[in-house]
């Protein structure tokens, strides 16, 4: 109820701001960017509030990648200057720092971090006709309907589908329940997904089991039920709050199931006092694992370790890849940084839908006109309260004996 | 089978209603007010429990006594400063300055220490197995029933019996009469936000032992369901806070199971409107007379 009300209040400012925009001076920006002896790239994601880790690693993953760049030399011999505000999650805030990003000069945004802003901010870079590439804003509403705006990571109803293609593939398991959140749109898409794909996959959906965001503490029922249908997976795509809460019960009644997320479970760990050994062998669909020993992911982690003495998640992966997916499209587009934002958008669109990158979070990503990406999904094990790539051959066998 | 488990499982979560409902209502029956901020102070009283026993590793007990004695103090001073100014305004005025007083506390605590879920971990009681280990009754569930049975118990002895409680008898039945006999109201009312506030340190440890997830939001949710609990017995009766908190539970988690975990909350809802159409008072409520 109450965050119903939220939505509307902010979809009302929104479209306040968006007739405010119509309604004032059509273009202002253009002679400010003309000049321009660099590319400007701005971001917008939390820093504070719930959501805050997502957002720190973009802004220092990004912040590496930019630097990288302007080392080597810049894009099409362009320096590259790279800013980041705070949006703390709120729509309001995500499109006051848009505005003042556009002030500061912003040709690019690579952002925002988190779905409900980036839905919003969509809208007005569609207006502004500014290139916009999410490296983590997941929902199918965030693209739709906006040519300008791309995603690094996967639409939400391509999770539940590849998390089911996963788990058929690699016989997982030959019972799943599935436990999701009915009251959010990215859980429920990701389930309606899940089920729709794991018709055609050589396992069965035993059990679905729902909740509200108003009855998000007790699962007892749930558990029960998935325990009783003789569930040997619990395909959880949610946020990592209730999950822990899942884990914690589903121990206490002495349920073992093997647990599958998607991205919403990332952060698990960080969830204070949590008990990591709950989370032991909790499987992830995630497209990129910290340990993985291919140059680019060593490097990157490295580095990110060395600045700043955390590892980073998919999330700054995703980030990381996103500033070097603009680079590949300004290059194949010709582009230099005097161009009008419009004027550069437009390459940029046509650029991408041709171009394809090897990044830290898949090799060979493509994208269709659409903005959606297209890449390999990969699975990551969570061993001794780290992250770990998944090896299904190992697991197969393991589970066998 | 399932429906055993399934009773058990909603006794579980009822008993944590019921703790939170007899707040509730030991508040509205003596001072005639809802205090929506019930749920809320239970929420800071899980801060204070997560910082000295998690965080600073206090020994529970302790941690515990210090938890009690912020939320009396809480509600106290949140009693001074928001409600008795308003002792003798419309009851609506109250009410929405106790909806504001939540929303504040909620915030607040938002703005101090972000909203990044902390998992308490205060009691650990072993589970009792019954039937070969087909059924397991949870170590809270047995102490949380256990404590609701003795602070009812002790609750109605002290209303009853003692000269304090008397007094807050008094004040319940008629303020100004209550006045005119010498009682100071305001001391009376004081005191039974204290005594009410105290108890959400009791149900913090309970509530945050079964469900260990400390947010900001956490006590929003339960407190409103409690609040139901204290309606569906019959708000103001003790006992019946209990006992409507089990059954609100019970069902719940019934429908759960054998109906839709989505239409849950709504069946709840539902059956709570039927009751308040056939019987106004609530299960244990007493008829009130009006007098012309």
């Amino acid at each position: 109820m109450k965050k119903s009300i939220k939505k509307l209040l902010s979809l009302g400012l929104v479209t306040v701001m968006v007739a405010s925009l119509f309604a004032g001076c059509g273009k202002k920006d253009s002679d400010s960017s003309s000049s321009n002896d660099k590319f400007y790239i701005g971001s917008i994601g939390p820093i504070t509030g719930a959501a805050a880790q997502y957002g720190e690693c973009v802004m220092n993953s990004a912040q590496i990648a930019v630097d990288e760049i302007n080392a080597n030399g810049g894009i099409n011999g362009y320096q590259v200057e790279f800013k980041f505000i705070d949006d703390a999650n709120v729509v309001e805030t995500a499109v006051s720092a848009y505005n003042t990003l556009k002030d500061w000069g912003m040709q690019i945004l690579m952002g925002t971090v988190t779905t409900q802003p980036c839905m919003s901010v969509a809208e007005l870079t569609e207006i502004d006709e500014m290139f916009q590439i999410t490296p983590s804003a997941s929902s199918t509403s965030v693209i739709e309907g906006n040519t300008n705006v791309f995603q690094v990571c996967f639409t939400d109803p391509n999770q539940g589908s590849a998390s089911a293609v996963y788990i058929g593939e690699n016989s997982l398991a030959s019972k799943v329940a599935v436990i999701y959140d009915s009251s959010s749109d990215y859980s429920s898409g990701i389930y309606q997904s899940f089920t729709e794909e794991a018709e055609n996959q050589d396992f069965e959906v035993v059990y679905s089991g729902a909740f509200t965001s108003d009855s998000n503490k007790d699962f007892s029922v749930q558990l029960q039920a998935a325990m009783d249908a003789g569930a040997e997976l619990l395909f959880l795509p949610i946020y990592y709050t209730e999950a822990s809460l899942i884990l914690t019960q589903a121990d206490a009644m002495g349920y073992d199931p093997v647990i599958f997320g998607v991205d919403g479970m990332d952060g698990i760990l960080t969830v204070e006092n949590f008990d990591t050994s709950l989370a032991e062998d909790v499987l992830l669909l995630t497209p990129f694992a910290a340990d993985a020993t291919d140059d680019l992911t060593v490097n990157f982690v490295t580095k990110y370790e060395e600045l700043y003495g955390e590892t980073p998640n998919q999330f700054g992966a995703d980030a990381y890849d996103a500033i070097y997916i603009i680079k590949a499209a300004l290059e194949s587009a010709n582009a230099t940084p005097d161009m009008d934002i419009d004027e550069l958008c437009e390459k940029l669109v046509a650029a991408i839908t041709s171009i394809s990158v090897d990044g830290l979070t898949g090799k060979d990503m493509q994208w269709s006109a659409n903005g959606a990406v297209n890449k390999a999904p990969k699975a990551v094990v969570i061993k001794n309260g780290t992250y770990v790539s998944f090896d299904a051959s190992s697991y197969s066998t393991a589970s066998e004996e | 089978m399932k429906f055993l488990n399934a009773l058990i499982n909603g006794i579980s979560l009822g008993s944590i209603y019921a703790i939170i409902a007899i707040g509730y209502t030991m508040v509205y029956g003596i001072a005639k007010m809802l205090n929506f901020a019930h749920g809320d102070v239970i929420m800071i009283g899980g801060y204070v429990a997560y910082f000295a026993i998690v965080s600073n590793g206090m020994d529970p007990v302790l941690g515990f006594l210090l938890t009690m004695i912020f939320t009396t103090l809480l509600g106290v001073v949140v009693e001074k400063l928001a409600y008795s100014p308003l002792r003798s305004a419309p009851s609506l005025a109250v009410l929405i300055t106790a909806i504001g007083v939540s929303y504040f506390l909620q915030n607040i605590v938002l703005l101090i220490f972000g909203s990044t879920p902390k998992m308490f971990s205060g009691i650990s009681l072993p589970s009792l197995s019954l039937m070969g280990g087909k059924l397991t009754v949870s170590g809270v569930t047995i102490l949380t029933i256990v404590v609701s049975v003795l602070i009812v118990v002790s609750l109605v002895f002290f209303i009853n019996k003692t000269k304090i409680g008397k007094s807050m008898l008094a004040v319940s039945e008629d303020r100004d009469a209550a006045k005119l006999m010498g009682i100071n109201v305001n001391f009376t009312i004081s005191v039974t936000f204290a005594i009410g506030s105290a108890l959400a340190a009791i149900a913090t440890f309970l509530y945050f032992s079964a469900y260990p997830s400390v947010t900001n939001t956490a006590g929003a949710m339960p407190g409103i369901k409690a609040f139901i609990a204290a309606v569906f017995g019959g708000i103001g009766s003790i006992p019946g806070a209990m006992v409507g908190g089990i059954l609100l539970g019970i069902i719940e988690i019934l429908s759960a199971t054998y109906i839709s975990t989505n239409l849950s909350l709504a069946i709840v809802f539902g059956i709570l409107i039927v009751l308040i159409i056939i019987k106004p008072t609530g299960i244990f409520g007493k008829k009130i007379k009006e007098k012309v």
